[in-house]
């Protein structure tokens, strides 16, 4: 019988058996950083950045050179990187504890000199290594271990759209977000991600790719009632698209 | 090249490019402004890399990003600064990654003051960050010896993979010395950088820059090698100046520019029959406990000066392992202490007028 291969794991990838929960969304969201990089020969040349967070051993799940950054300070280890190997690309991979609390300043001034780095933001509106406790991103009325009575936007402000914030910087070049919800948007999700590297590729400045993602286990929900969580609930509040494209003119 | 008159600040800022500094990285602080404002202009012309970070903490997160990525690199600042740099330097020591941290010292606790001090001297030697980890560190008293340290210091970083602190206190930093920034240092054998996490696939296969290890067992193993290289540096790389020592009945111990006070009071002291040394230690990590063991049976007492309230002073105890008594000078909140008022209290010592 004739075999063809159809489908087979990235070598973007490693073989190392990813660390995430049944129905989290960073494996697609891996994959396509993965994929990304391999469809645009760039891998061999790649240094990536891990946070701290759930993501924080993706080190052994990309097959590029890889450095883990303290709490929040990916893009700055990024710019340090960059500075001093201006060819290679780089990128970070935060979740939204990382990047829009403990992290917002590096991240914004990353922008804000026009870095030619890459960002990716995981956004799945919660902390999600440390068991659940509320992020910036948390929806108003979200239930979590620090927020348990929902978020109350009196006590514990309204939650952070993060891609609109960026896009207000005027050293940034590509901001867009994207979801991973079903395939149509995972291509979207792969489109933007090409986007952005292939920006940094022609050294035309700051990126970053925010995904909407999913916690099933800190949602208390499951995977496919978070998927569906995240389009009812995240998406209205986090609407997709590009905030910004300097590349075609400001938006 | 001769000697040209040089403003400490800037005179250490050419150190680091004459040492083949890739990059520097840093935000601004007082006393120390002049070394990045003479790096901003002067390592664009060399080809290489300056940022004014948004914050000290985004600062030591690129040193530690570009030490990653094998090159050298570098940072200043001035105390309260260091202490906003204690995260990024325990990722620096916990990855093993060369860089060179200069601390031009002031006045703490909290603002504190601008004024020269030595009151980091806990916070260089004992950490400051989290972890069994230790920083090779280097307390010059001039600042041709401060150029010649900066200038080794790259070397000394890469043989160790090491973090490297260069502490001096604001007065080195702000004054104009004649200084010889051509002189030879010493080479340290290299090997060369395999390690690195630079992009460069073609050359290596994967690497990771990386201090977390999940597993207990890993990471104390890892721990036990870190100790293996403070170790070493403990048996092989302590470094002091035993000065005036033959006969003297006191020794001070003193480091950086109170140490060149004392060079002063000595004579001061000499002048009025009274033969003094001085032990300077010129790595205050590790502490030069072979100087002590070296002393000569004539001295009777030791005073240690310093510019803080006594952080030294824990150390000369444990090396003096209760042999002599120990008295102790201190100013602090950016007082710089007269060379007469050590002779002074060495007089009070020696006439039984001192009681620590």
């Amino acid at each position: 019988m004739n075999s063809k291969v159809i489908y087979e794991k990235s070598k973007g990838l490693s073989d190392f058996h990813l660390s995430y929960c049944p129905g989290c969304t960073h494996g697609i969201i891996h994959k396509l950083v993965a994929e990304t990089l391999v469809d645009l020969d760039l891998l061999e040349r790649t240094v990536g950045i891990s946070s701290v967070g759930c993501s924080a051993l993706n080190y052994d799940f990309f097959s590029c050179d890889m450095q883990q950054a303290a709490h929040g300070r990916a893009p700055a280890v990024a710019t340090g990187i960059k500075r001093v190997r201006p060819d290679n690309i780089v990128f970070t991979y935060q979740g939204d504890g990382d990047l829009a609390s403990i992290g917002i300043a590096e991240a914004i001034h990353a922008a804000h000199r026009g870095e030619n780095i890459t960002i990716v933001f995981v956004n799945n509106a919660i902390y999600g290594m440390t068991g659940g406790q509320m992020a910036p991103t948390t929806l108003l009325g979200q239930k979590t271990t620090t927020s348990q009575d929902g978020r109350d936007a009196a006590s514990q402000g309204l939650p952070l759209r993060v891609s609109e914030m960026m896009a207000q910087i005027p050293g940034a070049t590509y901001i867009e977000r994207v979801s991973v919800h079903d395939p149509k948007h995972v291509n979207k999700a792969k489109k933007a991600l090409k986007k952005a590297f292939d920006i940094q590729n022609k050294k035309l400045g700051f990126s970053m790719i925010e995904f909407i993602s999913t916690c099933p286990v800190n949602w208390g929900i499951n995977p496919k009632d978070s998927v569906d969580w995240a389009v009812d609930n995240m998406i209205p509040y986090y609407p997709l698209g590009v905030y910004k494209d300097k590349t075609v003119g400001e938006k | 090249m001769s000697k040209v008159l040089m403003k400490g600040n800037e005179a250490m800022a050419l150190a680091a490019i004459k040492a083949g500094c890739d990059a520097f990285y840093g935000y601004p602080i007082t006393p120390q402004n002049e070394l990045p404002e003479y790096l901003s202009k002067h390592m664009r012309t060399h080809g290489r890399a300056f940022v004014q970070s948004e914050s000290e903490v985004a600062a030591i997160n690129m040193v530690y990003g570009a030490a990653g990525a094998g090159a050298r690199v570098m940072t200043s600042s001035s105390s309260p600064g260091i202490a906003l740099k204690q995260e990024g330097i325990t990722y620096i020591a916990g990855a093993e990654l060369p860089a060179v941290i200069i601390n031009v010292m002031r006045g703490g606790p909290g603002l504190g003051g601008i004024q020269p001090s030595q009151a980091d001297y806990n916070q260089i030697t004992r950490g400051g960050g989290n972890g069994d980890y230790s920083l090779y560190a280097l307390a010059p008293e001039s600042l041709q010896e401060t150029v010649d340290l900066i200038k080794e210091s790259f070397e000394i970083a890469d043989y160790f993979r090491n973090p490297v602190m260069i502490a001096v206190d604001g007065l080195i930093g702000q004054m104009m010395e004649p200084v010889d920034v051509d002189r030879e240092v010493k080479k340290w054998d290299l090997k060369p950088k395999t390690w690195a996490a630079d992009g460069n696939r073609k050359d290596h296969p994967k690497n990771i820059i990386n201090s977390l290890y999940l597993d207990p067992q890993d990471l104390e193993n890892h721990n036990i090698k870190l100790q293996k290289k403070y170790t070493e540096m403990k048996e092989n790389h302590q470094r002091y100046e035993l000065i005036n020592m033959e006969n003297a009945e006191i020794a001070i111990v003193a480091y950086g520019s109170v140490a060149r006070i004392a060079r002063t009071a000595i004579e001061i002291l000499a002048e009025k029959g009274i033969k003094a040394g001085i032990v300077r230690p010129i790595t205050i990590f590790p502490f030069p406990e072979k100087a002590f063991k070296e002393l000569p049976s004539s001295v009777e007492n030791l005073l240690v000066a310093e510019m803080s309230m006594g952080q030294m002073l824990q150390d000369v105890k444990l090396a003096n392992e209760c042999r002599l008594p120990i008295h102790f000078y201190g100013r602090v909140g950016g007082i710089v202490p007269e060379a007469e008022e050590i002779a002074q209290k060495v007089i009070d010592i020696i006439g039984g007028q001192s009681h620590e």
